[in-house]
């Protein structure tokens, strides 16, 4: 008999679980659980996108596309970021088309990352980052940031996180699960801090499309000397309502693409070649979708935010992505007891802060990609627990 | 403003002061818009999408296709507004193509809808001819799928 603890290896073995696991186990049990968990859009993805992969196949486009993607995908990749984000990347040599934001996040770091270097993570974030540079020997130091600085990155924090092997910032903004975004002044502090270092900047934009207000979304790669030392991560999950289709793409310096582009080809090859033909048409043809979905995203943060605050679950104003990060300290319970008790007594699920590092202790993630009538249904229970939960408290008290 | 119009369409029982936090309006403002969008005919009214079937009436519906002869000066008005006035029909529509107005039309049984059709539309005057086609079944209804539910799909498999 193998004793299969003996020969794994050690780093696998190392890596924590996903601590929300044993709620969606509960969660499955329940049948009329209202949930406000989901990372992903609840649209489908716009029809001629999906007409566009389906045309592909019946024209029998079913090879592999070369490893960086397809050339006609990559142009029109450059032509989109330099519409959007004023941003010029050479579709040859700097931009890769990889499977989903998340292979880019894994090669960038592992093409980068040297065992001992340091990998600072702005927590509280997506939770992939941490695990990878760890598999990598990386060494992570993780950055805290504050409610009350509305969960942005502060040039201080920064500076006192950098040490001589500080190797790579992981920069996850519009953030999930915070919602936080940093817009230009926000970042030319951070760039200040990193000019005249070689500290490379990963820099997970996959949310920017879904940035409300009227200032549009700023890339770390538009500001002055910070190009150089940035690897764009994007894709079109997000934006376009694409995540089963696993596509996104990485945009960097010709040398580190480089890198990466040969990591990716000995470990998949390339990216979907249906989801490449598709993405051509969503980048040509979907602006006006991504508007509409967007309208959709902000009318029910409002609602959200709005609702929360009433009932006494403070949040700041998120501004992008789809989540709120409501405060949860006003009813005593941990972030864990909240989700748990909320899901057992009022069938809501919501994830805990704890889930994206331990600074979002206090804190629960509430996502917004459900239909507006879902939300209104959310929060009466959510309303009717917090009364339960007062009277109980109260009673207790007495 | 027509985002507000957006919204009302799919939640008409949304209150206005949530209806004001989503579109970044005072309570104010939204009762007004919706108030003169209600005097000038934009909002026509509100209804309730009631699955009667479910509620256990027996309804029939009826889509029935006419060809008529329009009036002199008057056109297809004339007729049109004849056959409004029925209380079995619901909706009144002049078409491009094969015939002229479309209607769909309402009873408890397919003896009421026929009997519709021979007693009251078909001795119309202008009425040429008539083809009722009886619904089989109702799939998708003013935006709202009506067979069967639909199930959020989506499985969270890391966050």
């Amino acid at each position: 008999m193998i004793n299969y603890e003996t020969i794994l290896s050690n780093k696998a073995k190392t890596i924590k679980p996903s601590g929300i696991r044993k709620f969606f186990d509960i969660a499955a049990e329940m049948d009329d659980v209202i949930s406000l968990s989901v990372g992903e859009p609840d649209f489908k993805t716009p029809w001629q996108i999906r007409d566009a992969g389906i045309r592909s196949l019946e024209k029998g486009k079913t090879w592999y596309t070369a490893n960086a993607g397809l050339a006609e995908l990559k142009v029109e990749i450059c032509r989109y970021l330099k519409n959007h984000f004023d941003l010029s990347y050479d579709p040859k040599t700097e931009t890769m088309v990889t499977v989903g934001g998340s292979e880019g996040i894994d090669i960038c770091i592992r093409a980068l990352v040297n065992p001992g270097d340091e990998v600072i993570v702005v927590e509280p974030c997506f939770v992939s980052y941490a695990p990878i540079a760890e598999l990598t020997g990386g060494k992570v130091v993780p950055i805290a940031t504050k409610a009350e600085n509305h969960f942005r990155l502060t040039a201080s924090e920064l500076r006192a996180a950098i040490t001589d092997r500080t190797k790579l910032l992981i920069l996850p903004f519009p953030n999930n699960p915070t919602g936080a975004v940093m817009r230009r002044e926000h970042l030319e502090a951070i760039a200040e801090v990193l000019r005249g270092t070689d500290i490379m900047v990963l820099s997970d934009e996959i949310y920017a499309e879904l940035t409300y207000g009227d200032e549009r979304h700023v890339s770390f790669a538009e500001l002055d000397g910070m190009w150089e030392r940035t690897i764009l991560i994007n894709g079109f999950s997000k934006a376009y309502a694409m995540t089963g289709w696993r596509l996104g793409y990485a945009c960097g310096p010709a040398p580190i693409i480089k890198q990466m582009l040969k990591i990716h080809q000995f470990a998949i090859m390339c990216a979907p070649t249906t989801s490449q033909y598709a993405a051509i048409v969503a980048l040509r043809e979907c602006d006006d979708q991504i508007v509409a979905m967007r309208d959709q995203y902000d009318m029910r943060r409002r609602l959200l935010v709005s609702e929360l605050n009433k009932l006494g679950l403070t949040c700041f104003e998120p501004e992008g992505a789809f989540y709120v990060f409501p405060c949860i300290r006003s009813t005593g319970l941990s972030s864990d007891d909240f989700c748990r008790q909320l899901l057992e007594t009022r069938h809501v699920a919501v994830i805990p802060g704890t889930a994206f590092g331990e600074s979002g202790e206090g804190f629960v993630r509430v996502s917004y990609s459900y239909s507006i009538s879902h939300l209104m249904e959310a929060l009466r229970r959510i309303g009717a627990f917090l009364k339960d939960l007062k009277s109980k408290q109260t009673e207790e008290s007495v | 403003m027509d985002k507000l119009l957006t919204l009302l369409e799919d939640n008409a029982r949304m209150p206005n002061e949530q209806l004001a936090v989503m579109l970044g309006k005072s309570e104010e403002e939204v009762a007004a818009a919706i108030a003169g969008y209600e005097k000038d005919g934009v909002i026509h009214g509100y209804k309730t999408l009631i699955d009667w079937e479910k509620a256990g009436r027996d309804l029939v519906t009826a889509r029935i296709e006419i060809r008529v002869s329009p009036k002199k000066d008057r056109g297809f008005e004339e007729i049109a507004e004849t056959i409004m006035e029925f209380d079995e029909v619901e909706t009144v529509y002049l078409m491009s193509g094969g015939y002229d107005l479309a209607l769909t039309v309402t009873g408890k049984t397919f003896k009421d809808v026929a009997l519709f059709v021979a007693h009251k539309l078909s001795p119309l005057d202008s009425v040429l001819s008539t083809a009722t086609h009886f619904v089989l079944r109702k799939y998708k209804e003013r935006g709202f799928r009506v067979v069967g539910e639909e199930r959020d799909e989506r499985s969270v498999t890391l966050l």
